[in-house]
Order: structure tokens, then sequence, then C-alpha cells
């Protein structure tokens, strides 16, 4: 491990001090090969070096959201995978799904997951849903570098707002940019790849206030779509029985949906294609 | 120039224990203890700084003493666990780590500085049963034990311990284990040498709950505290945690406060 030790055998200074509150910030010091976005790479395109995960979409819902994504990746015309997991939860409120080089993409989110665990636990309270989404931003934007050289990731950032100045809409949804730009969304959001047409199926399909179980149905359809017409978007595979991530951000806190749960869901939303492809 | 007397080794120690002693015995005390459920953590407390955390998913951390001395020695465990844990595995931090880590400091501390810190730390480690859970004791000197099941720290310890371990059950339910924390830790500095009566407002409450999943760690507030005092049963689902972010107030701009305050107003300072 990096955290150079004193001779005396005590813990360094830089453990002990006031210092930041911020595990990423403490990281630049102790142990500033754990960030992402600090290797020099080769000039060049790397992109398609490692696996790219896919799409991802969030829907606000009356209760808080719902975030889904596909389960696969791609490494140019390759499957890379198709049992990935691009969903998670960040905290005990806020889910985080990734888009693009799924390497990086996976190491920030696990920093990203420890980075508002320590908060919690130096500052004895949980950060705002705006102040993670900040955090989150500045981290996408350490990633410029490597992602002008193709291995870009853009998360997804939606959660519960314990404290939400619109008490109507408890569940809020943040997209970034490559650069780190954030951008408040209302009603629904999706990245990577198939995106376009997720988001096109969730226009005519989402309503303000839609319940948490419909909007699972919607999220599910909206993935269905964005496989229909994007290839490195993977569909319902009903023939190995894997079927999207599904998790959902409430009061109760987060929730994955239990595998039974999204069989049924992708197997209704299959069932129905089967009548009408458009859905 | 001033003339420097000769003070022997044994001199100089046996001062600084006795400095750090004194300190550590005026503060109030703490109490940790195993419980069929998990690991109760007790500290006679009315402020709202904070004297009980958590360092890990199943480790927690209790201190006595000064405040700046163990705030900075539970910012430098957390900091250690976050980045070990995050550099191999969640499984792999453990409470014996943290604690070699503690007395490492806190023996060069007390054998490098000319004033030793003044605390006393508990970090434990919550197991799959209380024969697996994990208590370790951190003196100001950086000495370290394994405490079988149940510990007080601060004040007047001695007498404390002696409370808990003429009934200290290892199988004895949350309500039971947190009286009789509360029962040794008002067994000591009453009129008289009588009972006090410790109410909420002057506890502060944790558990390392055995049966979560992830992080073990719960408050015990409020509502849940007082019910837990009075005799009643514990409700983990209304578990308080340092959760709550800050709230969206009117008086809370997100944005730059003086765009706020002086938009719509004249120069007069009225709207």
């Amino acid at each position: 491990m990096a955290a150079g030790f004193d001779p005396s055998g005590r813990l360094p200074d830089l453990f002990t001090n006031a210092g930041t509150s911020s595990f990423t910030q403490f990281l630049t010091q102790a142990a500033p090969e754990l960030l992402p976005g600090r290797r020099p790479l080769p000039p060049g395109m790397s992109a398609d070096i490692a696996p790219h995960g896919t799409t991802i979409v969030a829907i606000a819902t009356a209760e808080g959201v719902v975030m889904a994504g596909d389960r696969r990746a791609t490494m140019g015309n390759l499957i890379a995978s198709r049992d990935i997991e691009k969903v998670h939860p960040a905290d005990a409120y806020s889910l985080i799904g990734i888009a693009g080089t799924a390497g990086i993409g996976i190491e920030l989110m696990r920093l990203f997951q420890v980075e508002l665990e320590h908060y919690e636990k130096i500052e004895l309270a949980m950060l705002s849903l705006d102040g993670k989404a900040n955090r989150l931003a500045s981290m996408v934007r350490g990633n410029l570098g490597a992602a002008m050289q193709g291995l870009a990731v853009i998360p997804l950032f939606a959660g519960y707002d314990l404290a939400p100045a619109d008490p109507a809409r408890p569940g809020r949804i943040f997209s970034f940019d490559v650069a780190g730009g954030l951008y408040e969304e209302t009603g629904y959001e999706a990245i990577g790849s198939g995106s376009l047409f997720a988001k096109s199926a969730l226009k005519k399909k989402y309503r303000a206030g839609v319940s948490t179980e419909d909007a699972v149905k919607l999220a599910v359809e909206a993935l269905y779509d964005a496989a229909d017409d994007d290839t490195a978007t993977g569909g319902p595979d009903l023939t190995r029985k894997i079927y999207p991530v599904v998790m959902t951000a409430t009061a109760e806190g987060t929730q994955r949906l239990s595998e039974a749960e999204v069989t049924a869901v992708a197997e209704a939303v299959v069932a129905g294609r089967m009548e009408n492809p458009g859905g | 120039m001033a003339m420097q007397f000769y003070a022997s080794p044994e001199q100089v120690q046996r001062d600084r224990s006795e400095y750090a002693r004194k300190g550590i015995a005026r503060g109030r005390s703490a109490v940790v203890l195993t419980y069929e459920g998990g690991i109760l953590l007790v500290a006679e407390n009315v402020t709202t700084l904070r004297k009980i955390s958590e360092l890990y998913d199943r480790i927690g951390f209790a201190a006595v003493g000064r405040y700046n001395e163990f705030e900075s020695l539970r910012r430098a465990g957390v900091r250690m666990a976050d980045l070990n844990g995050l550099s191999y595995d969640r499984r792999d931090v453990t409470g014996r780590a943290l604690a070699n880590a503690y007395t490492q400091t806190l023996g060069a501390i007390f054998s490098e500085t000319q004033k030793p810190y003044e605390v006393e730390i508990c970090v434990a480690q919550v197991g799959s049963s209380p024969e697996t859970d994990e208590l370790y004791r951190i003196t100001y000197d950086g000495s370290v034990m394994d405490e079988p099941g149940f510990m007080a720290m601060g004040g007047s310890a001695e007498a404390i311990s002696a409370v808990l371990k003429e009934s200290h059950d290892t199988t004895a339910d949350l309500t039971t284990a947190l009286a009789l924390a509360v029962k040794g830790l008002g067994s000591v500095g009453g009129d008289n040498g009588t009972q006090r009566e410790l109410g909420a407002a002057q506890l502060e409450a944790a558990v390392l709950d055995r049966t979560r999943k992830g992080r073990a760690f719960r408050r015990i507030t409020g509502a849940a505290l007082e019910t837990l005092l009075a005799g009643g049963k514990d409700k983990p689902a209304e578990g308080g945690t340092d959760a709550s972010p800050p709230p969206a107030a009117e008086d809370k701009p997100t944005v730059s406060a003086a765009s706020v305050d002086l938009e719509g107003k004249d120069d007069t300072g009225k709207s």
C-alpha cells in the first residue's frame, strides 16, 4: 500500500489531521494510484481495448426513482459480457449507473460509493443529494484526459432526496457530460449507446407522478426498445434467463428488484411484443 | 542558560502516565458490552459531539478522554479502514488491524512526545455469535487488551467494570444489556455513593447489529432510546442513523448567497 509509514510506526499525519472529509481528496495524497483518470496514457485512440457498457435508464416516480440497465458489454463488434451489472446503489438512498469504458466506470463507481460512505462516517451526516451529484461531477471531470482518448465514462445518478425543495418530487435524476457538466433532469433520462431509442420510448409513455410499479415496466420497455435498434444494448435473454438490473430508491432506501420480479416484468414485455413488435 | 536537570526515563514515563490517567479519569465514562444481538456501546454524553461512531461495516469505535485527540484517532481509523477496503475487499478490513494501528500510534505518541494523548479507546468488531465478537481496549500508552465481552473506560472505570462483571450475560437481549450498561454508568458519581438515574438525554447509545447485512452500526436515539430505557423492545426499523442530510430551506440557498440576498432589494436593504 502506498500510504507512507512513519518510522515510529504511528499512522502518518495525513491520516490523523482534521483536513478533508473527502475520501478522493485524501487519496490524492495517500494513494494517488488508486484514483481513476490519473494514469498517463500513450497517445492515440484506445477506444476498443476494453469492454464498453451500454444503456441505462432512470425514471422519477411518485415515491422516488427507478433505475434500470441492460446486461451487455461490447468490445468493438464483439459481445464482451452478457451479464455485466451496471446499476448499483451509491449509498442508502441513491443509485448510480455507468455507461462507457466498463473498467474505469466500475472503478469510478466503487470510489464514489466509498466517497459517500466516508463523508457520512467522518462528518456524522449524509451529504445532500446535490452535494453527492456535485462530487460525482468532479470525479467525471478528472477522467477527461482518458475520455478524449476513447476511454470515456458517463454515469447516471438518481436518488431519493431526504430533504427535497419540492416535497411532491422526492426522486431526482442527474446526468453528466464527459467534461464533468452536471444537469438535473425532469422526469426521465437515459445514457449510453441505446439512450436515443430508450428516451424516445419514454417520451411517449412517461407521465409525471407515475407509480414505482409502472415505472419499472416503462424502464424495461425502454431497454427493450433500445436493444431493438442498438446492437450494443442487450435485450431480455430468455434462453439464458438474463434480465435487466432494476433498482429503486424510495423513502425506504435503495432496493434491487428480485430476479423473480424482473423476470415477470421482462416476460410480460416480451409477450406484449410478440403481438405488437412496436410496443 | 537554564540548568538541565537529569530525569530518569522511568520517572519521565511515570509522570506521563500519571498525567494521562488523571486526564482520562476526569471525563465521563463509556461502556461496551456484547449481547445476544450484537455489541452495545453506551457513553454518558450530554453534548452532540460524539464519543461513539462507526469505523467500518462490522467495526465500531468508542472513546473517552480529550475530544480533539480521540476525534483525530477516529478519523484516522475511518480513513485507514476505507483505504484498505477499497484497495483489497470490504471483508479484509478487520478490527485487529485497526487496533494494531491505534496501539502503534498511541505507543509512539506516548514515548516520543512531551504530552501523551489523554484518551482510552475501544475498537469493537461484531461477529456472527457473541463468542466471535472482538473488543480491544487501547490505552494512552499504546497497550492493547482483548476484553472478555464487556469493558468500561474513563471516569471510575474499575467500579463500573465491577458492576458489569457481576451480571454481564452474552445471551441477554438489548433491553437488558442497556439496563446493565446504564446501571454501571450510574453506579459512580452519585452523592455519597448513591446510584444515579440516567435518562435518554444524558446518554449516547449505538449497537453493532449482528443480524444486519453490510453496515452493522446503528445509533439508538430519541424515542427509540427512551422506549428501551423504559424496558420496551427494540425496533430496528426505526434505528436512527447519522444519515439525514442538511435540509433544504429558504435561508440556505444553494447558489451564491449574495445574489439571493440582493435580488429585489433597493439600496436601503428593504424588499
